[in-house]
């Protein structure tokens, strides 16, 4: 399609309609389909949340009008850190990072300020394996060096390699569990007793965090601080990428190290308190993607505590229902329990036909493909997490498209490899575009 | 629950399917005495109903830019959002996507963004920009780890008028990876640069408003082998000043909340980093480019990807992963709504209105300090705190108090000749 | 492709040749396959200090990010800036697109890599 400039500089309001309208079409998004993008929770997203952000007592603040003219804004900010602090166990949460890396950068600088702070000089941070991708270089861009500690053959973390690599120079570990295979580390308690016996911390990355809504508290495995996804688990939308939102949670020893400022009641009154002693600073400007916490929060308050359980349960649910499918048909490394997601691999596929083909060829059927090649130590990883606003239909629709992909490879492997057939554009070339970059159009 | 919707019978056949006969089942690997017995004390759910009369009641607890006459800026700026904007970032097809990772498939916001990347660099006069960053202080944060990065030098200096929210998260970033970051005049550049200095941070328009001259500068810290790294908190400036590549910034570091998104109480908006060529290898966060497929039909792909975290993993740069494609995409349509022609007239009117507000406010007993402002300045009064209260009572926000009697007052183009006036005379009616 | 006979083999998958007093290193048929289209050659500065086994250079494909090592210890003589324009050189013909020439601290140190045989026994143990 042509590009915007291509039809001029100065265009009129219905030409840019149509521009962009029809560029819409050729994008897919979860209101028109399944989207079982591993660890991404792409869940659908109450439509009520946007309404409510669009409300001008929200989108018309200036972040630094006087905080008496913004109470309702502080408010709903407060509310949302106390039922953070209660789904997790923390002791307090700061709103500002403004994705889930930037909560992981906040984390990693509260846990050096913490070992700062007593003079302890650790260079290294573990990172288990089977970790979210983001974890290796949110540890190194803080100046630790990132030590991997390999899965053992149940998908858990090795306790033997994390008991020897766990020495005295390590600030601690950063755990994803539910892991990246969708497993619940069997030894949570364990791995933090050891990380903790040696005086280290537990990073805890909550992308994963819709396997345990109501289930079990974070703090309670022993993790010491964590950022959440609210475009995942709490059910903002993604926006394409972003914006998200990353609030980070800490146990009670850690709150003099969260970001600057924090939200406080005194009296009636709301305000923000800068007064926070051993504060890492700030992250981003101002307070965070405000606009995404009114979505979270209204989330939460329309499915309340007997809702956010079942949202756990059922998304768990989905997703052993369909590993349970689909492993008949293709290779399930690690068959155990899941929880949200679970990982396949395409080393039973025949004539050569990889994990690339069989997520090319879903998008013929309709279906976003799952997460592939991730994690890594799964060879041509598919990593499916169905959430729980799938229907039945909707996943048995799936496994259908799933097992008739298989039968292709068989019968006719040539209608996969060339896949996907039923899109705007055939395969691209992505050697052509980093080996010739074109970023941009000139005139 | 409204957004499950599974009946009990599915739910029992699924269980069957799965293997086990309760759901609890499915949560043997966590242990005992973690399992929660008891519904966690967040309240119960509420029906649609009651959900939108509670957030609406919050939401009417401040006073929004309809109700108080703001004459505030300092990083966020209250412009016009044309309708068209909302009317593209509603589609479900955008707001309801994640990433781009299959292009095949995400072909919409793939071109938005190559059409962004491409406004960006004809706004600033770079060589490439990127998909987005999360915000201008987070972008100028990462801009100075990127140099930091590329010249292997640890000093950075900053010149002092920068916007605290920024300088903050610069020291955050400097503090964490142990960078001597320094506040620096920019008369007195020439002490405090050197062989080890990897950049000078300047923005423009400055904290307090005034437009720099910066070719000499740029000029002076290019010869040291430094970078210049441009940033700036008021897009809307573009459309009325020299361009950043022009006057001779490596890099540009912006927030672009003036271009279609609302102030939103600071967040979400967007930043951008844009730069020369010579650093595309180190520029952080997702780029479009584009390319052909296997037929021939061009088509656009996320490329260079292995700069980034989730390839280069503990050896990246950056660890950027979601950026704030939604409000970069409000930003695209807001540019492409009002056009070239456009963008130069509002930007005018902002100047204009600005430069009246400045006028007016000099005829009263209110000192003017900054010169050559864009669209906001400095102004003095003794008892400048008492003033904004008491201003606050009739409905002006009046500006953002830099001390006890210096305020930075903004006017933008939704700040009428009309409402300078009342101002003026509110201000006539305390004095 | 077969390894030439011409030249000394690393385990990295690097090749090694003499020219004069200098040594040229690029990398295998083996490695360019493994990488897959290569995209993008970072080189290092010319007078560079390498040391043996330790990063050299770096190479990207659109899904990976690899070190390349150096085989002896010296100093970065020369470097391929051909490359950078044209990374498809190494996957097209790996053994005639050198990436550094190294001047050598002990030129004893090239004698000890792997000849041609013996890196064909290396890489075919490697594929079971």
């Amino acid at each position: 399609m042509k590009l915007v400039f291509e039809k001029g500089m100065n265009l009129s309001e219905v030409e840019v309609i149509r521009h962009y309208s029809t560029l819409s079409k050729l994008n897919f998004g979860v209101d028109f389909g399944f989207y079982p993008l591993g660890s991404c929770t792409m869940k659908y997203n109450p439509k009520i949340n946007e309404d409510m952000a669009k409300l001008e007592g929200f989108t018309l603040l200036h972040p630094l009008q006087p905080v008496s003219t913004a109470q309702g804004a502080l408010e709903l900010m407060h509310n949302l850190e106390k039922m953070l602090c209660e789904i997790c166990g923390f002791e307090r949460f700061s709103l500002q990072p403004a994705a889930g890396a930037n909560g992981e950068l906040t984390g990693i600088m509260i846990i050096q300020a913490y070992f700062r702070k007593k003079r302890e000089n650790r260079s290294k941070i573990l990172v288990p394996d089977s970790a979210h991708g983001t974890n290796p270089a949110s540890v190194s861009v803080c100046g630790f060096e990132a030590v991997e500690i390999k899965s053992d053959k149940d998908g858990n973390i090795d306790l033997g390699e994390l008991k020897e690599k766990m020495t005295e120079d390590v600030a601690g570990i950063m755990i994803t569990n539910p892991n990246t295979l969708g497993l619940f580390d069997q030894n949570i308690l364990e791995v933090c007793k050891i990380v903790h016996e040696k005086g280290g911390l537990v990073y805890g990355d909550g992308a994963n965090m819709n396997a345990m809504l109501g289930i079990c508290k974070p703090k309670e495995l022993g993790i010491d601080v964590m950022h959440l996804n609210l475009h995942k688990s709490f059910a903002t939308p993604h926006g394409g990428g972003g914006p998200g939102s990353g609030p980070v949670g800490v146990i009670k020893e850690l709150v003099e190290f969260l970001p600057i400022p924090l939200i406080e009641k005194k009296g009636e009154e709301y305000v923000f308190n800068y007064e926070n002693e051993n504060s890492i600073g700030k992250l981003r400007s101002f307070y965070g993607n405000f606009g995404v916490m009114v979505k979270a929060y209204t989330y939460l308050k329309a499915i309340g505590a007997e809702g956010i359980r079942e949202v756990a349960e059922i998304a768990v649910l989905n997703a052993n229902y369909l590993k349970e499918k689909l492993k008949k048909h293709y290779n399930l490394p690690f068959d155990r329990v899941c929880q949200h997601e679970f990982v396949l691999d395409d080393s039973k596929m025949p004539n050569g036909v990889t994990t690339n083909d069989i997520a090319k060829r879903l998008m013929d059927y309709g279906f976003h493909p799952p997460t592939v090649y991730f994690p890594l130590i799964v060879h041509g990883a598919l990593m499916i997490e169905p959430t729980e606003t799938e229907t039945k239909e909707t996943l048995d629709e799936f496994a259908n498209a799933m097992i008739k992909i298989k039968e292709e490879a068989e019968k006719n492997p040539e209608i996969v490899k060339g896949a996907p057939h039923s899109t705007p554009v055939k395969r691209l070339d992505a050697v052509k575009a980093a080996r010739e970059p074109n970023l941009r159009w000139k005139p | 629950m409204r957004f499950i919707p599974h009946s009990d019978k599915e739910k029992e056949e699924m269980l069957k399917e799965a293997g086990v006969a309760t759901i609890n089942e499915l949560f043997k690997d966590i242990p005992k005495e973690v399992f929660l017995k008891e519904e966690l004390g967040i309240g119960k759910g509420l029906s649609e109903i009651e959900l939108k009369k509670h957030i609406e009641e919050l939401a009417a607890k401040s006073k929004s830019a309809k109700q108080l006459k703001l004459f505030l800026g300092a990083g966020c700026y209250n412009h016009f959002i044309p309708s068209t904007v909302s009317a593209i970032t509603g589609r479900s097809e955008f707001y309801t996507a994640y990433t781009p990772y299959q292009p095949e498939i995400s072909q919409g916001m793939l071109q938005a963004i190559y059409e962004w990347q491409s406004y960006i660099c004809m706004l600033t006069e770079m060589d490439l920009a990127n998909a987005s960053m999360y915000d201008g202080a987070s972008a100028t944060a990462e801009a100075m780890m990127m140099v930091v990065h590329a010249t292997k030098r640890k000093k950075v200096l900053f010149a002092k008028e920068l916007n605290p929210e920024y300088r903050a998260v610069l020291q955050t970033y400097a503090n964490s990876s142990n960078l001597e970051l320094k506040e620096v005049a920019l008369e007195e550049l020439e002490k405090e640069i050197g062989d080890n200095t990897a950049c000078l941070i300047v923005q423009n328009p400055n904290y307090l408003g005034k437009v720099e001259e910066l070719k000499a500068i740029s000029e002076q810290v290019q010869g040291k082998g430094a970078a210049l790294v441009v940033a700036i908190a008021e897009a809307l400036s573009l459309g009325f000043l020299d361009t950043p590549g022009n006057y001779g910034a490596d890099i540009v570091a912006m927030d672009v909340q003036s271009f279609g998104n609302p102030m939103g109480f600071g967040g979400p908006a967007a930043g951008v980093i844009a730069c020369k060529d010579k650093f595309k290898r180190h520029i952080p966060g997702r780029l479009v480019g584009k390319t052909v497929d296997s037929e021939g039909k061009e088509g656009f792909v996320l490329t260079l990807q292995a700069r980034e975290q989730h390839i280069r993993r503990e050896k990246a740069s950056c660890n950027i992963c979601s950026n704030q494609a939604l409000c970069a995409l409000a930003a695209t349509v807001y540019l492409a709504t009002v056009g070239e022609k456009g963008l130069k007239e509002i930007a005018k009117q902002n100047n204009e209105n600005a430069k009246y507000l400045a006028e007016k406010l000099n005829g009263t007993d209110i000192e003017l300090e900054t010169e050559n402002f864009f669209n906001e300045f400095v102004v003095k009064t003794q008892g400048a705190k008492q003033l904004q209260e008491k201003l606050l009572k009739k409905g002006f926000v009046f500006g953002y108090a830099l001390d006890e009697e210096r305020v930075l007052v903004t006017a933008t183009e939704l700040n009428s000749k009309d409402e300078i006036d009342e101002l003026i005379e509110a201000i006539g009616e305390l004095k | 492709m077969d390894n030439p006979e011409d030249r000394k083999y690393t385990k990295g998958h690097e090749w090694a040749k003499k020219e004069g007093e200098l040594i040229v290193v690029g990398i295998t048929d083996f490695a360019q396959h493994a990488l897959t289209d290569i995209v993008f050659v970072e080189l290092p500065e010319k007078g560079k200090e390498l040391e043996k086994g330790k990063q050299m250079c770096v190479v990207e494909s659109v899904k990976s990010v690899s070190d390349i090592f150096a085989p002896v210890n010296g100093e970065v003589a020369e470097v391929n800036s051909e490359l950078e324009n044209s990374p498809e050189k190494l996957n097209q013909a790996p053994f005639d697109s050198w990436l550094v020439k190294i001047k050598p601290k002990d030129p004893a140190e090239f004698d000890s890599l792997m000849s041609s045989q013996q890196y064909n026994e290396y890489v075919a143990g490697l594929e079971h």
